[in-house]
């Protein structure tokens, strides 16, 4: 107890000091290096208490040294050399700055170097030290963040402060969470009145702690946290019913935009192109060179990587179209011949000149995370990210079908190649760039499942079955009726999930194709007409 | 069209098949010592073995530089098994009887495995399988370098019950027979240490599942119940990347309910943002963190023989480092590479391994090795937590097991058995078939 | 009509039939007198390996001959064929395991090893009687036969047709796929079943044994060959091939085009699932792989390659790619699918009508027949 008292006054101290601009010193700094000598050593408890006299020391350093113990960025060189900050810690060789002095040292070979290690428990006592300084941030949004990583973590001690910095905040969200956090820790010890402040409550947190006393020994406590926690299971109910529908969207996203490119290129060219994985895969290959050539900036990269991944599949579209599909003119099966030994030979190729390994493709800040909507809703960003983006992808290739002339040459040359070339329609050239619009489409994909899933020569493998399933249960040629294959099979898998599990739900949706198809065996939409027949 | 002949093409074919008849056992003049490697190169697999094919390589490159062995060259035989399970055992027959490879170096999976382990059997090979597995298996011709659950998941879960102090457990897998095997064992081990019934759930999910908000949100909810809540993975390699995501996106981080992974090593997170993971979990008998000169050693001949500086080794690379080590060590110790000498021979070997120790064959073909438990960083690499004081044998078979509690296994002689029953006193199954057929 | 003698016979009296079983069966009988009186170590000695491996090719080739019927004479893509492969193979597997005994690692008299170590107390029903010869055999034949009844029976008479059947025929065969490989089915999972010892008291793992499953792939072959000819010139499949190329037409003529339909694809099926019984023991394991959509695409591969729609042609397609595959994956392991990939997109350019398309033109060319073949049936 007493060390975390001193925590928090040391923290106290820090915060004065980190305001003012820690300047070098040109002293030898003896104390510094005790400080930092005490964090030398294999016990974690021991590294604990050395954590906490550097909380307390005030040194212009410390917050410094304790950020980078927290990113392992602390290290030492090896036999009892300088105490040195590592700024990046990729590769044999890092660049690195003197701890104590904040000198530039250069690169010095990972060998030399001794991290200094943590596990989780001393994370958890760095993170709370660093939130107690981010709560005094000008930032409401960082102090937001401060208090809500707070729940739960509250120790008697630091009640009291808190206590003041409840009553000096600005921001009622700020001083709801700081509230609650106390009340936590209230409830802990046993204080029946904090059930009250914290019952409706949907964060987790609070839901552990009331759990936690509604087994307590104490009937009183124990009855008023069920009665707490029957409430908020009551709203969260509606909250998993959201919940399960975001996830079924969501998938359903996924689905619709790896089927869409598909939907044109199978559905309105007939080709049955088992390379559209690859293509996918193309298009998140994109994202991730792109990322390559502008390290340090994920966010523009992918921004990028939109029209580039569309453009490089489309022109991989072009390239097939061009060496093997026009040569198939009226013999759709074959296409899937000629396409699989194209997929073959673009999944090889990738493995030959990348690698055969997964690709890092590092998510923007403003897709990690999520929405909170309330408490017990949080949507996840990027998964809402994609979402859109897959509303938007099929809004313009309806836009691109329906008001461009392209799009009715395209519908022209499906419904009548004969007529249409007959009325002047240049029906190869309509032919490449339908082809090429599709495969740009699955190029989009690819750059949206870069930022869900794996990026790697396989990528493209996991898609096409599913995809194929989608376009044909919506109906054949049929936009609309992809998109609402799509989103519906996702919400259908989603909703069976959690009783059937994963791998039930899969097959009783496959179950669920087969038997659906029985009752219409065009899909959802059928195409009318002549051109259904064949 | 060509005006060839047309008898041409069905001669061709003639031909061709022919051809696979002519086994060309092409003599040189002092024959090299030919080792097989048996890694996809191809296929679902491709992502994890294919490093493996050129860790091989380099250990066999090196050793050529070094003379060789007993003065003969050593000859690698790549082939590529292409991630289908039944191409696994036609390549190793094909290694062995038509390549007559001295030794194999290679597969990953337990499927894999179980599809080869006849063939080698049945042809008398040697095979060196370098991957962590279930266990409850013990084959006269495979020597087993990776970890089995004694070796892995046991000390894990000790760790978090005894210094992070959990109390309730999620295993979560990939539902074939590693996991399943695993999740029985550390069941069984759970429940032996006080821990309820209520306090364990287990979750199988496809390979390859990609699509977690579901289950990630079932085990925030499980973990919200006011005990310390921590998930065991088995969760096979294509799938951890979106359940990682997802765990970060859901806002858990190792704080909240840790994930120690058994699957999930440096290869795997080199294709992952590790942002969101940092402090995570995992245990190995190796990482490449490891703070020793033989391990730079290691990562500095693998960096210059990939030429790429960002290059990453790990567990299944040092399990076929020993592996290697341990064969040739044994061929010396022979004095040939004939594979009953060799078997014989290789048993009580030690050679250093990478984490500043020694492995040994141990009499049941599994090996001596340390446990390691390590935090994930931001740059893709472990920061060791926690290692067992000294280096544990492998088990062929689990204590936990009710089927396999009573067998052991020992490959010298006199006994030579894969699994001996203590409480019957005989030894069951297997190597003892023939025996039975005979009676 | 169906049951006289000459319906079966019919087909040994055509040329391209007698052709075909004289080069098989003779293929058969040189292989088997190269491994037998040859010594090994003679240029000309032909290894077991190679004799098991070809036995492999054998039994894909049974299967892409069933596919060939239904898929060239019928007009039924099914990307769905390998289910019923691995339904036949899973029968034998079965039996296969059972024959185990108490051989397994754990000695237990009835439970495979598989269930002993997943805690299963007592054998499944399902797995009752595959401890019997006969039983399993018949397995063999109404596993995949019952689900193709069941699957064909819906299909074909809500009319599902072209590409919709094509795609159901795929989610069958996945939705198998990740059932089998649900450990809690009883089929052992992904690891599938596998360490088998014995096929009617004989040893798997001896030379005599191999080569006799090399001849009974041979010898199924040449019996499904003639099976298939045999339908095919029948009454029966004139009507399948109306079918093919009108199917209204031929419902508005009075055929009952749904029971013909019926009729072949279980036919069909049945073939699969002895290519799969007669392939497990030769490979020594089955798992769910071979229910993979991606194989079942493989199997039309090889058929378009040989050329569909000609029964030997399959074979041919069959052979080929395999063993390309065999040579290539051993000789350029690391860029094998450059030219597997290749293979396909070149013979499909410059072949239409795959290898027995080619042969059939040369054959044309030599005969200077200067008449032009009827056109192929406009089908899709």
């Amino acid at each position: 107890m007493r060390t975390i008292r001193s925590l928090v006054q040391g923290l106290l101290c820090l915060i004065v000091v980190s305001l003012a601009a820690p300047a070098a010193l040109a002293a030898p700094d003896d104390d510094g290096r005790a400080l930092l000598e005490a964090l030398d050593t294999d016990s974690y408890a021991a590294k604990g208490e050395a954590v906490t006299a550097i909380a307390d020391s005030g040194h212009p350093q410390s917050r410094v040294w304790l950020e980078a113990l927290l990113d392992g960025k602390l290290q030492r060189q090896e036999d009892g050399g300088r105490f040195v900050v590592v700024l990046a810690n990729r590769g044999r060789h890092w660049p690195v700055r003197d701890a104590l002095t904040d000198e530039d040292l250069g690169e010095m070979s990972r060998r030399d170097l001794d991290r200094i290690g943590i596990n989780n428990a001393l994370r958890g006592q760095l993170q709370n030290t660093l939130a107690l300084l981010d709560l005094r941030a000008p930032a409401v949004s960082a102090r937001r963040e401060a208090a809500r990583d707070l729940l739960g973590e509250v120790s008697p001690s630091m009640v009291e402060p808190l206590n003041g910095l409840v009553e000096n905040e600005a921001d009622d969200e700020v001083r709801r969470l700081l509230t609650q956090a106390i009340a936590i820790q209230r409830l802990e010890r046993g204080d029946l009145e904090a059930v009250e402040a914290l019952s409706g409550s949907l964060n987790t947190s609070v839901r552990s702690a009331l759990s936690a006393a509604a087994r307590s020994d104490d009937a009183a406590l124990a009855e008023a946290a069920t009665d707490a926690l029957a409430g908020i299971e009551q709203k969260q109910k509606l909250n998993d019913g959201i919940q399960t529908l975001y996830f079924g969207l969501s998938l359903g996203s996924v689905l619709v935009l790896a089927a869409i490119g598909l939907a044109i290129t199978f559905g309105v060219m007939g080709v049955i192109n088992m390379a559209h994985g690859e293509l996918i895969m193309l298009g998140a290959y994109t994202t991730w060179g792109m990322q390559q050539l502008l390290p340090g900036q994920p966010g523009l990269a992918l921004l990028l990587s939109i029209p580039a991944g569309f453009l490089v599949a489309a022109l991989a579209g072009i390239v097939i179209e061009r060496s093997v599909i026009q040569f198939l003119k009226g013999r759709p099966l074959e296409t899937l011949l000629a396409t699989f030994g194209v997929s073959l030979i673009l999944q090889q190729l990738v493995r030959t000149l990348i690698s055969p390994l997964n690709r890092t493709v590092v998510s923007p800040e403003w897709m990690s995370g999520s929405l909170m909507i309330n408490e017990g809703l949080s949507l996840t960003l990027n998964r809402l990210l994609v979402l859109g983006f897959a509303l938007l992808v099929f809004a313009g290739l309806m836009l691109v079908m329906r008001r461009t002339r392209l799009g009715l040459e395209v519908r022209a040359v499906t419904q009548n190649r004969a007529m249409a070339r007959s009325m002047g329609i240049r029906a190869t050239r309509v032919d490449i760039l339908t082809f090429a619009l599709g495969s740009g489409v699955a190029g989009l994909a690819g750059v949206a499942l870069s930022q869900l899933t794996n990026v790697g020569p396989n990528l493209g493998q996991n898609y096409i079955i599913d995809s194929f399933m989608v376009v044909v249960f919506g109906g054949v040629g049929n936009l609309w009726g992809t998109l609402v294959a799509g989103l519906s099979l996702g919400v259908i898998n989603q909703v069976l999930e959690p009783w059937a599990g994963a791998v039930l739900a899969k097959i009783l949706v496959l179950v669920f194709i087969i038997l659906f198809i029985q009752k219409r065996p065009r899909g959802l939409f059928p195409q009318k007409g002549r051109a259904a027949e064949g | 069209m060509s005006s060839h002949s047309p008898a041409v093409p069905k001669r061709l074919f003639a031909a061709t098949l022919l051809s696979l008849a002519v086994s060309a056992p092409a003599m040189a003049q002092e024959d090299p010592i030919k080792v097989g490697i048996l890694h996809s190169l191809s296929g679902t697999m491709a992502i994890s073995e294919s490093t493996l094919k050129d860790t091989m390589l380099m250990l066999i490159e090196q050793q050529n530089a070094q003379g060789g062995l007993l003065g003969r060259e050593l000859e690698p035989v790549v082939v590529d098994p292409a991630s289908d399970w039944p191409l696994f055992a036609e390549k190793a027959r094909q290694l062995l009887a038509q390549d007559e490879v001295d030794v194999i170096f290679g597969n990953w999976t337990s499927v894999s495995r179980k599809s080869v382990l006849p063939v080698v059997e049945e042809l008398d090979g040697l095979l060196f399988y370098p991957v962590q597995y279930e266990g409850e298996e013990s084959s006269e011709n495979v020597f087993y370098t990776g970890a089995a659950p004694n070796q892995q998941a046991v000390p894990a879960v000790d760790y978090l019950m005894n210094e992070v102090g959990v109390e309730r457990w999620v295993l979560a897998g990939t539902d074939y027979v590693y996991p399943r095997t695993t999740n029985k064992i550390l069941e069984a081990y759970l429940k032996d240490h006080g821990v309820a019934d209520d306090d364990i759930m287990v979750n199988y999910t496809p390979f390859g599942h990609s699509d977690w908000q579901n289950i990630v949100s079932d085990i925030a909810d499980f973990g919200s119940q006011g005990k310390k809540t921590a998930v065991v993975s088995t969760i096979n390699g294509d799938a951890n990347v979106p359940f990682y995501r997802e765990l970060g996106n859901q806002g858990i981080d190792a704080a909240d309910i840790p994930v120690v992974a058994f699957s999930v090593g440096e290869q795997e997170l080199s294709g992952i943002d590790t942002a969101p993971l940092v402090g995570h979990l995992a245990a190995w008998n190796y990482f490449m963190s490891v703070d020793t000169d033989t391990n730079y050693d290691f990562i500095d001949s693998w960096i210059d023989y990939t030429g790429d500086e960002m290059a990453v080794t790990n567990d299944p690379m040092e399990a076929h480092y020993i592996g290697f080590n341990m064969w040739a060590e044994a061929v010396r110790k022979a004095g040939t590479a004939e594979v009953d000498a060799v078997k014989d021979a290789i048993i009580g070997v030690s050679v250093p391994n990478l984490t500043g120790g020694y492995a040994t064959m141990m009499p049941n073909h599994h090996i001596t090795k340390p446990v390691l438990i390590g935090e994930i960083q931001d740059n893709g690499q472990f920061s060791i937590v926690w290692e067992t004081p000294s280096t544990v044998a492998g088990d062929a078979w689990s204590d936990y097991l009710p089927g396999s509690r009573d067998l052991i296994s020992d490959w010298r002689a006199p006994m030579r058995c894969g699994n001996y029953n203590v409480v019957e006193g005989r030894c069951g199954g297997g190597a003892d078939a023939e025996v039975a057929s005979v009676e | 009509m169906l049951a006289s003698r000459s319906w079966l016979s019919r087909p040994l009296r055509e040329r391209s039939t007698q052709i075909f079983l004289g080069v098989l069966l003779a293929a058969l009988a040189v292989f088997t007198l190269l491994n037998l009186i040859v010594p090994a170590g003679h240029p000309l000695h032909v290894s077991t390996y190679t004799v098991t491996l070809l036995g492999k090719y054998l039994s894909f080739a049974l299967l892409a001959v069933a596919l060939d019927l239904v898929w060239g004479y019928l007009g039924i893509l099914s990307l769905g064929h390998g289910a019923f492969f691995a339904l036949g193979g899973y029968a034998m597997g079965m039996y296969l395991m059972r024959q185990i005994g108490d051989r397994g690692v754990y000695g237990d008299p009835v439970l495979p090893d598989f269930m002993v170590f997943l805690d299963w107390d007592s054998l499944p029903w399902y797995w009752h009687g595959f401890d019997m010869a006969w039983f399993a055999l018949l397995m063999v034949l109404l596993a995949p036969g019952l689900l193709a009844l069941v699957f064909g029976f819906l299909a074909f008479r809500s009319r599902v047709t072209g590409v919709y059947l094509s795609i159901i025929t795929q989610a069958l065969t996945f939705a198998l796929m990740l059932a089998f490989f649900r450990n809690e089915m009883g089929f052992g999972g992904n690891n599938g079943l596998t360490d088998f010892k014995e096929l009617l008291g004989y040893d798997l793992r001896s030379d005599a044994t191999r080569l006799g499953l090399f001849l009974a792939s041979g010898l199924a072959l040449a019996l499904g060959y003639v099976l298939c000819r045999a339908i095919v010139a029948s009454k029966l499949g004139r009507v399948s091939m109306a079918c093919r190329d009108a199917e209204a037409r031929t419902r508005f003529l009075g055929y009952r085009v749904e029971r013909v339909q019926l009729f072949v694809f279980v036919v069909s099926a049945m073939l699969a699932g002895v290519a799969g019984a007669l392939y497990v023991p030769q490979v020594g394991i089955i798992n769910p792989g071979e229910f993979s959509p991606i194989f079942s695409i493989e199997v039309v591969l090889w058929v378009a390659l040989g050329g569909r729609g000609t029964l030997y042609g399959a074979v041919i397609g069959a052979l080929v790619v395999n063993y390309a595959k065999t040579v290539f994956t051993g000789v350029m392991p690391e860029a094998w699918l450059f030219a597997l990939g290749g293979l396909f997109v070149v013979v499909t350019v410059l072949l239409p009508k795959g290898v027995a398309g080619l042969l059939a033109s040369l054959r044309r060319r030599r005969d200077d027949d200067a008449s032009e073949t009827p056109a192929q049936g406009a089908s899709s």
